[in-house]
């Protein structure tokens, strides 16, 4: 999802304090930065809170380049706010991350550096109006499939910035799929449009649940901790389930031939991604993973005459008031 | 030099008359500045007609691991709650 195989850390405490605090979420009850835990599950929730944090901030740039070009003033202003939400987004969560124990600027060369991800999707073009319409509709659609359930997850900050976006992020996909609306009913070439979005979208969106992970020990260990709520699959078929009818209205197709109505299961057969693209993109190779870190890049580096300008004014301000006493 | 800015924790007061409640928590150089951060970070959709920014280095916590003893003594005093007193039906709403 907007974390993406999060590896979880082995933990190696006395076993009566990991029970104990096994225990406490077995119970529902949340932990607080300031509690005990233990080491696997501070780490794993430094990387998971982290890479979830990165994606808001490196999803802005591809709705960022439409701001200028939108067609008209209103999506225009729209469209700015909903970039808005997703850098406070951003915000919310690093300081959930910094709750535990590690800092912004760790967090932000860990990002510059490639130690740390963000989620494959942000890493393909968009190319047009329609996809403007394409990702509010199908990424966002998908990350709320992910963040409804984090709500509920173990740790306190995380879940209460969880509970904060996800009361933003209906108007995301909302407006997402207003857009395709009007570009379904409008001319065939804006309809044409619409179907190309569609098209290019799909298979990157079932990407950003991750490949399966019904096997995994680290989704295992995650699971327990409650950081982690649904399997990949369970998520990714909730989302194929709830967003085939909305093709439907638009009157757009799903590109894939294989989909069908599983009445047995009561849910969609549908076809896998291609995961050797999935991995080639989280290493690195996708359309954009280039551009999007040399923007990243680009902001540190040029904002850092703003960040020490505004702190040697602060500190100069401070003495003064202090001289002054 | 570590350049980081400041951590500040933010309250806000809502729109009915409540107190200010923590609401979270961001980065800022000075006083001034988390104000404005903290309107565009906490209360993009109206959610606030007053903001509280606090150094987070300025705060003091209870520790969890004393909750216990911390809280004890208002574990024994159930005679604080009206409940504990038995009134007679005839003597009425009190």
């Amino acid at each position: 999802m907007y974390a993406q195989m999060v590896k979880s850390e082995a933990t190696t405490e006395d076993p009566e304090k990991l029970a104990a605090f096994q225990a406490r979420i077995d119970a529902g009850e949340k932990i607080e930065p300031k509690e005990w835990m233990p080491e696997g599950y501070r780490k794993t929730l430094i990387r998971q809170i982290g890479q979830h944090a990165h994606s808001e901030i490196v999803g802005q740039l591809p709705e960022g380049n439409w701001i200028t070009r939108a067609p008209t003033l209103e999506r225009k202003a729209i469209l700015l706010a909903k970039v808005q939400d997703e850098a406070g987004h951003g915000l919310y969560l690093y300081c959930a991350a910094e709750t535990l124990g590690v800092s912004r600027d760790e967090l932000t060369e860990a990002l510059l550096s490639g130690k740390m991800k963000y989620s494959s999707i942000f890493n393909y073009p968009t190319l047009n109006w329609a996809d403007i319409g394409a990702v509010g509709w199908l990424v966002d659609g998908a990350a709320i499939m992910n963040q409804v359930p984090l709500q509920r997850t173990s740790f306190g900050p995380y879940s209460r910035a969880m509970i904060r976006i996800c009361k933003e992020e209906s108007f995301h996909q909302r407006q997402g799929y207003d857009i395709m609306m009007k570009m379904a009913q409008g001319s065939p070439e804006q309809k044409a449009m619409a179907q190309d979005a569609l098209n290019r979208f799909w298979y990157p969106s079932l990407m950003m649940f991750g490949p399966s992970d019904k096997d995994s020990v680290h989704s295992a260990q995650s699971m327990a901790w409650k950081i982690k709520i649904n399997t990949n699959d369970e998520l990714r078929q909730k989302f194929v389930d709830q967003t085939v009818p909305q093709a439907e209205y638009l009157g757009l197709t799903i590109p894939d031939p294989e989909l069908s109505w599983n009445e047995e299961k009561g849910g969609y057969d549908f076809s896998e991604p291609d995961w050797s693209e999935f991995f080639e993109v989280i290493k690195g190779n996708g359309p954009c993973n280039a551009e999007r870190m040399e923007a990243r890049q680009k902001a540190w580096d040029e904002g850092a005459w703003f960040r020490e300008g505004l702190m040697a004014h602060a500190a100069k301000r401070a003495a003064r008031k202090i001289a002054a006493e | 030099m570590s350049g980081e800015w400041p951590l500040w924790e933010i309250f806000i007061r809502g729109q009915h008359g409540l107190n200010h409640r923590h609401v979270g928590s961001l980065h800022a150089p000075d006083a001034e500045m988390a104000v404005k951060h903290a309107r565009d970070v906490y209360t993009r959709r109206n959610e606030g007609v007053s903001i509280w920014v606090v150094p987070s280095a300025a705060i003091t916590a209870s520790s969890p691991s004393e909750k216990g003893p911390l809280f004890e003594p208002s574990n024994s005093k159930v005679y604080r709650h009206p409940t504990f007193f038995d009134i007679p039906e005839d003597v009425g709403k009190m």
